[in-house]
């Protein structure tokens, strides 16, 4: 019982992303249309981190992972946003999503400028790396209805 | 510059940014009634809530002669039933001498420095958080009235503003969670609208009590902010907000939380 009310997004994560300058993208209409690595991602990877609570993804959203015991209702379930949006899109939306709508409470995940008071351990750093980005960006392209 | 902004016209089809709204009185609920029947079940029988253990060593405590002035709190207070009733329910409270608020555990702390002449319990110490506990207690099921004084209305002010500030991060504001998205959950935790009513709470996650202050800090840890230090005025100006915002919600000291 107490394991699952378990602090919420507090873990102390081992960091990914270490503090280093962000990859430079550019914003193409309302997406991101290269990868930020040059490469494509993985979308096994991509949906072990969306399946992982280090990564945020199902605190806030419902995902078709069956295993996933405990999912959030504070988003709308991401089964289908492979045909809702498009790769660029979606890139976007992780890069960003406050580009999408300026009041969103989903994190920049590729950002690090314009915040408040970023603890300790986690200053300079962007929630999720590049090439986490991609890999999550390529499996939630196969989400399709 | 890496972003071009002139890209974003789909951003102007956003909403601008709308003030949260704050919650009603008449839609005000209390963690507990966001509960298992068995967290429920656990806070209301006294014999069965550990809450009440820090309420009897509390209750020690306030008999125990303490520091060099050998005093024990009701050598002043004389019986907490009927001195301490209410107390809890108004604080964080002004203190004249400080030009500032409050919250309980200080009052304590400031008790026993200048009428005990002992030295501060530690903050979330056995002690401290005993003694607060059992001070509450004795306002179970008191509407909480903080706020009422006038001198702290600039202090409620600058905790409000805390309160709808983004932080960490995650870049969330505590408003985001706890009067927008109260009826969510957060993966497997319902969000709940973070109302002060039951502190020092027994909180099942911690195996231990704890005070108001260190489930605020477990939130800011959350949205990965660097959390305000125990004690520090940004603290007692959260602490201050949250008890106004409960205004008129009973107290129910000690809670059960997950
Ligand atoms: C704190 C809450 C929160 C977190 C954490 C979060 N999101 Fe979101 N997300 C939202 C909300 C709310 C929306 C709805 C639209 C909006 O407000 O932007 C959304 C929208 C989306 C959409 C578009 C959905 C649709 O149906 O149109 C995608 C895709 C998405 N999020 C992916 C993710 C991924 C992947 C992660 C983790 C890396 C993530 N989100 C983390 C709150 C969150
Ligand atoms: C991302 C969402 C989120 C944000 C942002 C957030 N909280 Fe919380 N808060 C929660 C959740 C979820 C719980 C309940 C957890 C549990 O009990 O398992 C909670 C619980 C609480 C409680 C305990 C309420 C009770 O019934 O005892 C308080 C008080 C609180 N939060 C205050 C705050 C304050 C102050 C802030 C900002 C500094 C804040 N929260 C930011 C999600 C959030």
């Amino acid at each position: 019982m107490a394991a699952i009310a378990c602090c919420f997004l507090a873990a102390a994560l081992p960091h990914v992303a270490v503090a280093q300058a962000l990859a430079s993208y550019s914003i193409a209409g309302d997406g991101i249309a290269e990868s930020l690595t040059g490469q494509p991602g993985d979308a096994v990877r991509g949906r072990a981190l969306v399946a992982d609570r280090s990564s945020t993804c199902i605190l806030c959203h419902a995902a078709p992972l069956p295993e996933v015991r405990f999912q959030g209702d504070l988003a709308p379930n991401l089964a289908g946003v492979g045909s809702r949006w498009s790769v660029p899109q979606l890139r976007l939306r992780l890069v960003d999503a406050s580009k999408f709508k300026s009041d969103t409470i989903m994190p920049s995940y590729y950002r690090v400028d314009g915040l408040t008071r970023v603890g300790r351990n986690w200053q300079g750093k962007p929630i999720l790396g590049a090439e986490q980005i991609e890999d999550i960006v390529a499996y939630l392209a196969t989400l399709r209805d | 510059m890496r972003l071009c902004a002139a890209a974003f016209i789909f951003a102007a089809l956003g909403a601008l940014p709308v003030l949260a709204a704050e919650i009603p009185a008449a839609d005000r609920r209390s963690g507990y009634s966001f509960m298992s029947s068995d967290s429920k079940a656990m806070q209301d029988d006294d014999t069965a809530n550990p809450g009440m253990l820090a309420v009897l060593e509390g209750e020690t405590l306030w008999q125990t002669k303490q520091g060099d002035a050998g005093k024990a709190c009701a050598d002043c207070h004389g019986d907490a039933a009927t001195s301490m009733k209410g107390v809890a329910a108004r604080y964080p409270a002004f203190d004249a001498a400080l030009g500032r608020p409050v919250d309980l555990e200080q009052r304590i702390n400031i008790c026993r420095r200048d009428h005990q002449q002992a030295s501060p319990f530690p903050n979330e110490s056995h002690e401290l958080l005993a003694l607060a506990t059992y001070v509450a207690q004795q306002s179970r099921g008191q509407p909480i009235t903080t706020g009422d004084d006038s001198a702290l209305a600039p202090f409620i002010a600058k905790g409000r503003e805390l309160f709808m500030q983004r932080q960490g991060q995650l870049n969330l504001a505590c408003t985001n969670c706890h009067d927008d998205n109260w009826d969510k959950h957060l993966a497997g935790s319902a969000v709940t609208q973070g109302q002060p009513t039951g502190y020092p709470i027994y909180r099942l996650e911690w195996q231990a009590m704890g005070s108001l202050q260190r489930r605020i800090r477990g939130c800011m840890t959350g949205v990965r902010a660097q959390a305000f230090d125990f004690g520090s005025p940004e603290m007692v100006a959260l602490e201050l907000y949250l008890m106004s915002r409960a205004h008129g919600m009973p107290l129910e000291t000690p809670a059960v939380r997950p």
